[in-house]
């Protein structure tokens, strides 16, 4: 063998570039778009989430996460309660109040978001003039923005679509004579964002920024010389918007796996002209540890049938890496949303045939799955523990998203992710 | 508007999923959009159920609202009744299904299904979870016992000689506290006592069960909260008269057998006597002096923390210094429990406002919920969980009861264990300048490697002592009360898990006597004023 050890094995013979899809419209168990608030306010450190919502809204960010270890947690619900109902020129006075006694108790945020839910969009209480009412009261201390996270709009990973898709506007326009700089766009853990970091600088891309920032204060700026590149699948509005604002989208798949990371970094090095050999040169090394620490896992997955249920939107960059890396058989592939363009690079990996779904009859997809009788079971909470009691090994998809899994280094730990349920089922005498 | 951070209660909705998810054969058609589908997992997660509730969700979207969900419901009502066949159907709208007023009740009614179909209104706006779940048992029983109502102004008929004094258990429900294994407490209980248990309701109560609630001579009313409208209907509607005691703790326990014995007509002696609990020995042995006068604060739902109170006071001789619940509509009964102990109950969902209470007070124990357990650690004071809302962590896989007398001693146990244990606390208090065995170094089976932080400096005092000085400042002539380096020296040589309790006394002795400035004297002074 003479090829360099980054070479990419070509697309298969035959891809699925324009595959049919399954389309669903039932009942659909997945999270709404507020859900991303558990890791969005962790990502930007002086932001504060305020959900205008019910107390549905207010329990599930209880519930979803567990995520009560946080004190006073950065992020809270305004509860709208029958007086509000009554008149909504009340209900803004209310809000109005309550963000003020917010920003009071808490003196250290700078961006706070109004988070729309679904009674707030039902009634239509019009966030977005309450935030630039409120923006006039606090500025400069507090910049106040809004998004929708509500179910009636967002799935899941959609609700950090519409809180970037918020920001976006928000950003300073670069200078005209700005020369190009690389936007990675989507929150990744910081210390993975580090480690892209460290490749960008080697391979000598100088101008490179993360949206969203850790700091609400050290936005990047945007404007033609913009070309982004996006580290999550679930934020079409968000590059629509980058667009508008003359930022040029680099297409590449995204950075699961070896294969992704490295054909996501090749993507960016080839829109600055920096040789693929330079490229190459930088990523060897954990290229290499990537493969080897996800080779640790292809016996135990290879041959097996793996069934996903619609979730967090990454659910085909993660059966390309499955499929490509670990060599194991994808049963079904479904989604929340399928956004064709931004996984075109991705699909161009997979084989012929893949049978994915979009949308969700969660009961019909439960008979599917039954009947398929897979090896594992990509799913949500509500569905992990009835599916195990059945005698099926579930993997819960939540865990997907919390877990750091983008880049070289982690590419081991997301095919642990999918070995441990068959590990543990293996090991289990009772 | 209220500004939520955490909350003690889901909406209304989720109460009537309780119940739902308790019964069998009973299918929940519930108008709501994408995402209200979340509360699957508290009983998947958290309960770890193996069946997914017997929910299902029209999850309407923004592009349905254009058109017709009223449509979307119908379809969901026929599809669940298909797939599931259950034998009844509950009907409802979540927070946002009520706004779009598609009417579940009226349509569900239209769609002509051949079981019984009750509707349920809850509002979201208004109730919460306990009252939801209350309502929905309220409306199930009387949908389905209602047919079978004695007429008006006609008695019961008299039980036959010979047979079984029988009674219903009325409250369990999923995602409730330790209410599987009460469930099995009680039942024991009765059984021993000679009583039959006609139905449990609507823990795995099938609609049929439902029907037959009027075939008992009482109820038994385990958990108020959810139980109390059924009971109060069935008394009206079949003249059963309602066991009031909840059997949380000995005196609970006994009283309790007391008045099932009355209502089943026989004789309680024997059977106060052959039960058992070790609490009350355990209570007496010399280890538990130490447990005398521990300053407890005890919040949750009201049928819990009245009960804890009780136990906390008369069986294991503590002070309860704060009493509270989170479930307004019983508010009255936890003031006039609180009254009995001397002190204001607290009435509140806030969760902030109990965090300042706990602070306030400096107890040495809480019995809260998971809520409280968070502020407890924050704050340094050991906890103990008493009441929903729950946690993963209180669905133990071991039996263990909160009622009856094997609960009395679940209760000791749970309680006692994360105090210091007596000869612990006494060895502690002597050697505490020991250089190996201060409150800053870590505990021995840690080694020496794996040394403690050093203890956060109290977070209990740093909250507190503004509160304290205010609470002083009738005598206080001006400004808080502060402590000279040597008395604050001092204070540290006492023992970290009394510090609080020491710091606290001393600064309300001296508010009292307008010290402004705390001396070693005046902490002596204050130690020989308040005596222990």
């Amino acid at each position: 063998m003479t090829t360099s050890p980054v070479i990419l094995p070509g697309p298969p013979a035959s891809s699925c570039s324009n595959p049919p899809i399954l389309r669903e419209r039932g009942q659909r168990e997945v999270f709404c778009g507020l859900t991303g608030i558990m890791w969005l306010h962790r990502k930007i450190q002086d932001a504060f989430f305020l959900i205008v919502g019910s107390r549905t809204c207010a329990h599930l960010m209880q519930s979803a996460a567990g995520v009560m270890i946080f004190a006073e947690p950065r992020f809270a619900t305004a509860i709208i309660e029958e007086r509000d109902l009554a008149g909504l020129a009340d209900a803004n006075e209310e809000l109005d109040r309550v963000v003020m006694r917010l920003l009071e108790r808490r003196p250290d945020i700078r961006l706070l978001f109004l988070v729309g839910s679904c009674p707030s969009e039902v009634i239509k209480l019009d966030l977005s003039r309450a935030a630039k009412r409120l923006s006039e009261r606090v500025a400069p201390a507090v910049r106040v923005l809004n998004y929708s996270g509500s179910g009636i709009e967002t799935t899941f990973t959609q609700g950090e679509d519409a809180c970037l898709a918020a920001l976006v506007p928000s950003l300073a326009a670069a200078p005209a004579d700005a020369p190009e700089s690389l936007l990675v766009v989507g929150v990744l853990a910081d210390a993975v964002e580090d480690q892209f970091r460290r490749i960008f600088a080697e391979i000598g891309i100088r101008h490179v920024d993360f949206l969203p920032a850790r700091k609400a204060g050290s936005m990047p700026s945007i404007g033609p010389g913009t070309r982004y590149l996006l580290a999550q699948p679930f934020l079409g509005e968000t590059a629509r918007l980058i667009e508008s604002r003359g930022g040029q989208r680099i297409a590449a798949p995204f950075p699961l796996g070896a294969e992704g990371a490295a054909g996501w970094i090749h993507a960016a090095g080839a829109t600055f002209g920096i040789a693929p050999a330079t490229i190459d040169a930088a990523i060897t090394a954990p290229l290499e540890r990537a493969r080897k620490a996800v080779s640790r896992y292809r016996d135990m997955l290879a041959g097996r049938r793996i069934f996903f249920f619609p979730d967090s939107q990454l659910e085909v960059p993660i059966a390309r890496f499955l499929h490509r890396e670990l060599g194991m058989e994808l049963v079904e592939v479904g989604t929340p949303y399928f956004h064709k363009e931004h996984l075109a690079a991705d699909l161009a990996l997979l084989p012929a045939g893949t049978a994915f779904s979009e949308g969700q009859d969660v009961d019909r997809q439960l008979d599917r799955c039954r009947k398929a009788a897979p090896d594992i079971v990509v799913c949500g909470l509500g569905l992990a523990n009835p599916l195990e009691a059945e005698g099926l090994t579930t993997k819960w998809a939540i865990e997907l998203v919390f877990t750091p899994i983008q880049g070289f280094e982690q590419a081991g730990d997301l095919a642990e992710l999918f070995a441990r349920p068959l590990n543990r089922r293996a090991r289990l005498e009772v | 508007m209220q500004l939520t951070v955490w909350t003690y209660e889901g909406p209304p909705h989720v109460g009537a999923m309780r119940v739902a998810t308790a019964m069998r054969d009973l299918h929940y058609v519930l108008h709501a959009p994408q995402g209200d589908t979340y509360a699957d997992l508290l009983f998947t997660m958290i309960e770890r159920r193996s069946k997914r509730p017997p929910v299902t969700y029209t999850t309407f979207q923004a592009r349905d609202l254009g058109g017709d969900t009223a449509a979307l419901f119908q379809t969901a009502c026929h599809e669940a009744y298909e797939r599931f066949r259950p034998k009844a159907m509950i009907v409802g709208a979540s927070c946002t299904g009520e706004l779009i007023q598609d009417d579940p009740a009226g349509l569900a009614k239209a769609g002509g299904l051949p079981i019984p179909v009750i509707p349920l209104e809850l509002p979201s706006y208004q109730k919460k979870e306990n009252w939801g779940a209350a309502e929905t048992f309220y409306q199930i029983v009387r949908h389905l016992a209602g047919p079978q109502a004695l007429p008006p102004n006609s008695a019961r008929p008299i039980r036959a000689a010979g047979e079984k004094p029988r009674c219903n258990l009325l409250g369990p429900t999923a995602l409730g506290f330790r209410h599987r294994d009460d469930v099995r407490a009680v039942t024991g209980l009765l059984e021993r006592m000679g009583i039959a248990i006609n139905v449990t309701a609507p823990w795995e109560a099938s609609p049929a069960d439902i029907a037959r609630l009027g075939n008992a001579d009482f109820n038994v009313v385990l958990y108020p909260e959810i139980a109390g409208p059924a009971a109060q209907w069935l008394k009206r509607s079949f003249g059963q008269p309602i066991v009031s005691t909840v059997p949380i703790g000995v005196g609970a326990t006994r009283d309790f057998i007391t008045e099932v014995a009355r209502l089943a007509e026989i004789d309680p002696a024997p059977f106060l006597k052959a039960e058992e609990s070790r609490l009350p020995w355990y209570s007496r042995s010399v280890d538990s002096t130490y447990l005398t006068g521990k300053r407890v604060f005890i919040f949750g739902d009201a049928t819990h923390a009245i009960a804890a109170a009780r136990v906390a006071r008369e069986e294991l001789g503590f002070e309860v210094v704060g009493l509270g619940t989170y479930s307004r509509e019983f508010a009255r009964d936890v003031r006039e429990a609180a009254a009995r102990h001397g002190i204001e109950a607290l009435i509140t969902d806030d969760y902030l406002e109990v965090e300042a209470r706990v602070a306030e007070l400096q107890p040495e124990l809480v019995l809260g919920t998971q809520m409280e357990r968070h502020i407890a650690k924050r704050l340094g004071v050991p906890c103990a969980v008493i009441s929903a809302p729950v946690h993963v962590q209180d669905f133990p896989a071991r039996y263990s009861p909160q009622m009856g007398f094997e609960g009395a001693d679940v209760l000791f146990d749970t309680w006692v264990h994360p105090l210091m244990m007596g000869l612990e606390e006494h060895l502690l208090g002597m050697f505490r300048d020991d250089f190996e065995f201060h409150d800053g170094a870590a505990p021995s089976h840690l080694g020496h490697a794996s040394r403690a932080p050093a203890r956060a400096a109290e977070p209990v005092i740093e909250v507190a002592a503004p509160a304290m000085a205010e609470a002083a400042a009738p005598v206080v002539a001006d400004g808080p009360t502060g402590w000279a380096p040597e008395a604050e020296q001092e204070l540290r040589k006492i023992p970290f898990f009394v510090r609080g309790k020491a710091r606290r006394n001393t600064e309300s002795f001296a508010g009292q006597r307008g010290i402004r400035l705390i001396t070693v004297e005046t902490l002596y002074d204050a130690k020989a004023h308040f005596g222990r």
